[in-house]
């Protein structure tokens, strides 16, 4: 498997002149368990955003490198999963066709649909796979957005509030891929979660810093 | 090819979730019949002059194009699933596939006005209809590469409802002007070859729209 780096240099984020992030400096390599913790309002979300292309920084850098050559953006894309409040899926498509979309325009192999359904089983939404996702509970919503980040087996997964909206049995599936995750690749997550925390092999506090 | 590829499914996924939510086909069908009513009823049995004609016939493809069209990128941050198309598929592909979707869109919306025009309003008579639909075809071509970028923008907006029309107008006054000219020109019985004028204009606007929307889409979409 090729050796993975991922760096976060200065990151910093302003919002109408004000401050969210500053200086958010950091270096991850495969096999890391890298958890974000901060304050309800200290910019997780955002930074998360950041961290995954989808959000600009206003200053700083995200470099993410694959076998020691840097991948740009948007390149990087296919290399991360992401689960966050604030991605859903489409409503008005079954939770199958969710996924088949996503393997489409992600050009997957033809295992994909095997790897689905290994997915909406462990997560226990394979009976519900052709209803469509409006029909579905925010627990179910969330089970079906793990899917829908596990499905192309991504170097990098990242997690803001890994655990919400799930029940024990929700939580187990997800922390199963947590632990496979960080075996396979980088696991990145943002939480205050005390459980959470513990498959962390290092944390870093947006108010302090690496610790 | 890849980006072909992923255009294509962003195209069908918008086909299929229009088909079945209906956001904005109901919209822009329920403003055709109720414009097309009001220009019927307030006609009675006057004989509005052709120009006059062209230009409602316009009015109405406009402001049924905007009352549609902002829904490809409103329903997705609506709905929360713009990020998820943002960490899916490049910028490019999602550009090309809405485009594309709403050229669609607006093309089959401009046939059915411009049928229920010629057959409602009999003073309305097409002459030479080579003008008349190449006419049809250009001016909804533009006003999807037009109201493609400019629904991007609006998208993160509050006031999205009213900021569309309010900034396509400008943007797509010598598009509706030319329009307007060329619809004249097929009720006056002119030949095609005295269009091609209003043609290239038509043509050149939709490049130019097309090919700086490709340019700053990335910018628009990722922030």
């Amino acid at each position: 498997m090729k050796k993975l780096t991922f760096k976060s240099e200065n990151i910093a984020k302003l919002y109408n002149r004000r401050i969210i992030l500053e200086n958010i400096s950091f270096s991850l390599s495969d096999g890391t368990a890298f958890a974000i913790t901060g304050k309800n309002g200290s910019g997780k979300s955002t930074l998360v955003k950041i961290l995954c292309g989808v959000l600009s920084p206003t200053r700083g850098s995200v470099e993410f490198s694959v076998g020691g050559a840097i991948v740009p953006y948007p390149d990087y894309y296919p290399h991360i999963g992401l689960v966050s409040p604030y991605l859903n899926m489409y409503e008005e498509f079954t939770a199958e066709e969710n996924l088949s979309f996503i393997a489409k325009v992600r050009s997957l192999e033809r295992e994909w649909q095997e790897r689905s359904n290994m997915l909406l089983k462990e997560f226990g939404i394979y009976d519900h796979r052709k209803k469509e996702v409006r029909y579905y509970s925010s627990g179910m919503k969330q089970r079906l957005k793990y899917c829908a980040a596990l499905l192309h087996q991504p170097s990098l997964l990242v997690l803001d509030e890994p655990s919400s909206n799930l029940d024990s049995y929700g939580i187990d599936a997800v922390r199963k891929f947590m632990v496979l995750q960080k075996q396979n690749g980088i696991l990145m997550f943002a939480t205050n979660d005390a459980e959470d925390l513990q498959f962390a092999d290092r944390v870093y506090s947006i108010e302090i810093g690496n610790h | 090819m890849m980006i072909i590829s992923t255009s294509y499914h962003i195209f069908v996924k918008e086909f299929v979730s229009e088909f079945r939510t209906r956001y904005a086909l109901n919209a822009l069908l329920m403003f055709v019949v109720t414009t097309l009513s009001i220009i019927l009823f307030s006609i009675g049995q006057e004989s509005p002059s052709i120009d006059v004609l062209s230009g409602t016939l316009w009015i109405v493809i406009f402001f049924s194009a905007m009352s549609g069209l902002s829904r490809t990128f409103v329903a997705e941050e609506e709905r929360g699933t713009s990020l998820t198309l943002r960490l899916l598929v490049n910028a490019s592909s999602v550009y090309i596939g809405k485009l594309v979707y709403n050229f669609a869109l607006i093309l089959v919306l401009s046939v059915i006005i411009a049928v229920s025009y010629v057959l409602f309003i009999t003073e309305f008579t097409v002459k030479t209809f080579e003008i008349f639909w190449l006419t049809i075809l250009l001016g909804s071509a533009g006003l999807a590469s037009a109201s493609t970028i400019l629904a991007a923008i609006i998208a993160k907006a509050n006031t999205k409802g009213t900021l569309f029309p309010v900034l396509a107008f400008p943007i797509l006054l010598p598009l509706l002007l030319t329009c307007i000219n060329a619809t004249k020109l097929a009720t006056e019985g002119a030949f095609l070859v005295e269009a091609v004028k209003e043609f290239q204009i038509l043509i050149s606007f939709t490049v130019v729209m097309i090919a700086t929307s490709f340019l700053v889409f990335d910018f628009v979409w990722k922030d």
